[in-house]
């Protein structure tokens, strides 16, 4: 055994056991960030502070939640909402967190994309991103089964229902999700256990991996420039702390991500009290019954896109029907931005709007996206379903183009 | 400053989409109707100008309704029990005590000369559906005993306390023979059975309907059940502005019971959030001092 002597002060008893004055020094004091960043590099912190508000909300949920047909309804709206201390602010503030949080996370992925910070090195940031987008969804997707509402059943009943159009197996496979043939009990008890244990574990440790994956290529900055994080952070070190390009992640970056934090939670809690009504869908509140199915039938805001992708296609192409058309679209959309390092073709790492042709797809794909968020909603009849269409084989066209249009500004700016 | 710039381009962006996907949205799943009308001016069989009498109102309820109707206020307990009653009549006639308060005058009047048409349930009641109604029509008194009943049914009509036990029995006496209210305790005097029975739908449980529906949909939908749900059983009950008003406030103080303290509670989170984010300005201005 090594061999300690009397420790001066607690700190030190610590140091010598965990070694802690070097583990704040990696992880903070000289864990380096560049300092040409903006607000948007705050993105990742709120994300990371949501989800702790979301599991301490949830934790609280979690006693007086009952996962049975027959009891979940009433143990969210009686018994949670009125009965239980505080327990309506634990509701609100879990509801309204969870969509927020995904309105953050499109802010932090699409930042990530305008300045390029998928590429030259950071590949690994952005897959366990991406895994966290798809952890977040199916978090967001159980969660929303849980109250048991029609909108919780029939959402949950159209999604299953996607399945079974994939060839072969799809039949089985949708009884298996459920554990029913239609959506019941069983499918509620499941969907609980991923929403309350095994996702949120995934989530924890796709977050620890997100942040390791930081760790090597480090964080980009507002012109993605590429510089020697030691040399720069000598000068730092030496006090030269306003000619260095970098900053200690504490307190520098810390304090900026704070206050970016304290302006995000009022508008957070503003929604939370006064403007909650996008998040709990008022249909939500009525009782789920499986006969009776609502005449407006729509997933959670920030599914809304996808959802269009695979409702665009109503009609047949080439001998395909145009749910399987759709079934293949949507596959494509949930898929596609994974492997959005490999389609970039250029080598270039600057803000999209310096980019000679990369900022015309950029903020192409952003007006495509807000127009099947905002027809996915919409009923799709008449005209809807055209532009549903449209904006769907756009989505395509965007992301088949995506290598073409990159390799040409590869060409054009000469390998810069 | 160039921070702002990009400020303004999310709150745009995200603006934009969240009036598409929410106000606009709701407008294309939820057209306007017509606005409500409290003076149901389409039914007018009786003239309400004429001043009733309430001593000959008193006679002809004693003659005429009271079979049917319990009106404790005046004294006449129920003849039969719930259960009976709605084997009899396929719902149980509602107790008249508060009827002279709850109803609008033209309404009640036009009611009790023909029930059909002022609950808008014509569709239901046709000639060839051999259905009839429970509660016969009146329309053999004349104008000026109609307006005696009514001048009757509002001099016995006990005045309720403008709080939470006010709005109850409001909602009591419009809705709840058919209505039930399960997160007040509240079950609807007619047994659920007779109830499908008679209307053809069960009529919900009413506990979070200010949440599903909103007060925007219930003051046109109590008002007139048929402009939002055409076709539908639920009568028109022809509350006056005042009532309705009573019992959605009933409806949010059982199914949104916390509102007040939420309320309050948001502007105290939302005063220390601000709070909070001053010191963190300047926090950060000191530190990022030293290195700007
Ligand atoms: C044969 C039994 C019967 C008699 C007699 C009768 N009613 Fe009714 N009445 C009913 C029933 C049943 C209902 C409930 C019908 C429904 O809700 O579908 C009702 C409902 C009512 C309502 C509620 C209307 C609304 O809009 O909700 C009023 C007011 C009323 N009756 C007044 C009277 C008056 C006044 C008389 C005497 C002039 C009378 N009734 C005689 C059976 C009767
Ligand atoms: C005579 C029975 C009867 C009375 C009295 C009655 N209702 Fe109803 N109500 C029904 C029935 C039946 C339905 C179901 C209608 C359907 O599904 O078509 C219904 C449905 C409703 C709905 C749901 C509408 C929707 O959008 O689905 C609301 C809200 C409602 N009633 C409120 C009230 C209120 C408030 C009162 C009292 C002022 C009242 N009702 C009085 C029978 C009644
Ligand atoms: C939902 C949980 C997530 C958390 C807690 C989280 C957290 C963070 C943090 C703290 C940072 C560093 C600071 C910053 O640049 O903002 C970061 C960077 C990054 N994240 Fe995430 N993130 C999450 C999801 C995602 C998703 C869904 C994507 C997209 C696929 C993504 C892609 C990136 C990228 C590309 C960077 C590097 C940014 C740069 O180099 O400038 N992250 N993340």
């Amino acid at each position: 055994m090594a061999e300690f002597k009397k420790a001066n002060s607690v700190g030190e008893w610590f140091d010598q056991r965990l070694g802690v004055v070097n583990f704040s020094k990696v992880m903070m004091s000289e864990y380096w960030i560049p300092k040409e960043i903006n607000f948007l590099w705050a993105m990742g912190m709120i994300l990371a502070v949501m989800f702790k508000i979301l599991l301490i909300s949830g934790i609280f949920l979690l006693m007086y939640y009952k996962p049975d047909v027959n009891m979940a309804f009433d143990s969210v709206n009686y018994t949670i909402m009125q009965e239980v201390a505080y327990g309506w602010l634990f509701r609100h503030v879990h509801a309204v967190g969870a969509s927020v949080v995904f309105l953050i996370i499109y802010i932090h992925m699409f930042t990530g994309i305008y300045y390029g910070s998928y590429k030259k090195g950071r590949e690994m940031i952005w897959i366990s991103g991406m895994l966290l987008f798809m952890l977040f969804s199916a978090e967001g997707f159980s969660g929303y089964m849980l109250p048991w509402g029609q909108m919780s059943y029939w959402a949950a009943y159209v999604i299953t229902e996607i399945f079974g159009g994939i060839p072969l197996i799809g039949d089985e496979l949708v009884v298996w999700i459920r554990g029913n043939f239609y959506v019941a009990d069983a499918t509620l008890t499941r969907f609980f256990m991923l929403h309350v244990l095994l996702i949120p574990l995934a989530i924890l440790g796709a977050i620890v991996f997100h942040f390791y994956a930081l760790r090597f290529p480090h964080v980009n900055n507002e012109s993605g420039e590429f510089f020697d994080y030691e040399e720069e952070a000598e000068k730092f070190k030496a006090g030269n702390k306003k000619g260095s390009k970098v900053i200690p992640f504490w307190p520098v970056f810390l304090s900026k991500d704070v206050f970016v934090m304290g302006i995000f939670l009022i508008f957070f809690f503003y929604l939370v009290f006064f403007h909650y009504g996008f998040a709990m869908d008022p249909i939500n509140f009525d009782k789920a019954d499986g006969l009776k199915t609502p005449a407006h039938i729509y997933p959670e805001w920030y599914f809304l896109w996808s959802y269009e992708v695979l409702r665009g296609w109503f009609f047949e192409i080439a001998g395909i029907s145009g749910k399987d058309l759709g079934l293949m679209a949507f596959g494509f959309a949930n898929a596609i931005f994974l492997v959005l390092p490999w389609l970039d073709r250029s080598p270039m790492v600057k803000p999209a709007n310096q980019r000679p042709y990369f900022k015309y797809w950029f903020w192409l794909m952003i007006a495509d996206l807000m127009v099947l968020t905002e027809f996915g909603k919409l009923p799709p009849t008449g005209p809807n379903a055209w532009v549903g269409f449209g904006a769907s084989l756009t989505f395509l066209v965007l992301f088949i183009a995506l290598p073409f249009i990159t390799k040409a500004e590869a060409k054009k700016v000469g390998g810069k | 400053m160039k921070e702002f710039k990009i400020l303004a381009v999310i709150v745009a962006l995200v603006g934009i989409t969240y009036y598409g996907i929410e106000p606009y949205a709701h407008s294309v799943m939820h057209p306007e109707v017509a606005a409500a009308d409290f003076t149901f001016k389409d039914v007018k069989n009786v003239d309400t100008t004429l001043a009733g009498n309430v001593e000959n109102g008193k006679a002809l309820v004693e003659a005429n309704c009271i079979a049917c109707h319990a009106i404790e206020a005046a004294g006449h307990p129920a003849v039969m029990p719930n259960a009976d009653a709605a084997a009899s009549y396929g719902v149980v006639p509602p107790d008249l005590s508060s009827a002279g308060r709850i109803y609008d005058t033209n309404y009640l009047a036009n009611f009790i000369f023909d029930p059909v048409t002022a609950m808008h349930l014509e569709h239901k009641y046709t000639p060839d559906s051999g259905k009839q109604f429970p509660m016969p029509s009146y329309n053999w008194m004349t104008p000026q005993e109609i307006m005696d009943v009514v001048a009757y049914l509002k001099s016995v009509a006990p005045k309720v306390s403008e709080d939470k036990e006010g709005h109850k029995a409001t909602f009591e006496a419009a809705c709840g023979r058919c209505h039930n209210m399960k997160y007040a305790g509240i079950e609807a005097t007619t047994p659920t059975d007779n109830l499908k029975n008679y209307m053809g739908a069960t009529p919900p449980d009413l506990s979070q309907y200010i949440k599903s529906r909103g007060e925007h949909y219930l003051h046109s939908f109590i008002n007139d059940p048929q402009v939002l749900l055409h076709g539908t059983s639920m009568p028109r009950v022809g509350l006056s502005e005042k009532a309705q008003e009573e019992v959605i406030e009933y409806m949010e103080e059982v199914g949104d019971s916390k509102k007040a303290e939420r309320e309050s509670l948001g502007l105290y989170v939302m005063g220390y959030m601000v709070v909070f984010a001053l010191f963190a300005y300047l926090w950060k201005r000191k530190i990022w001092e030293e290195v700007h």
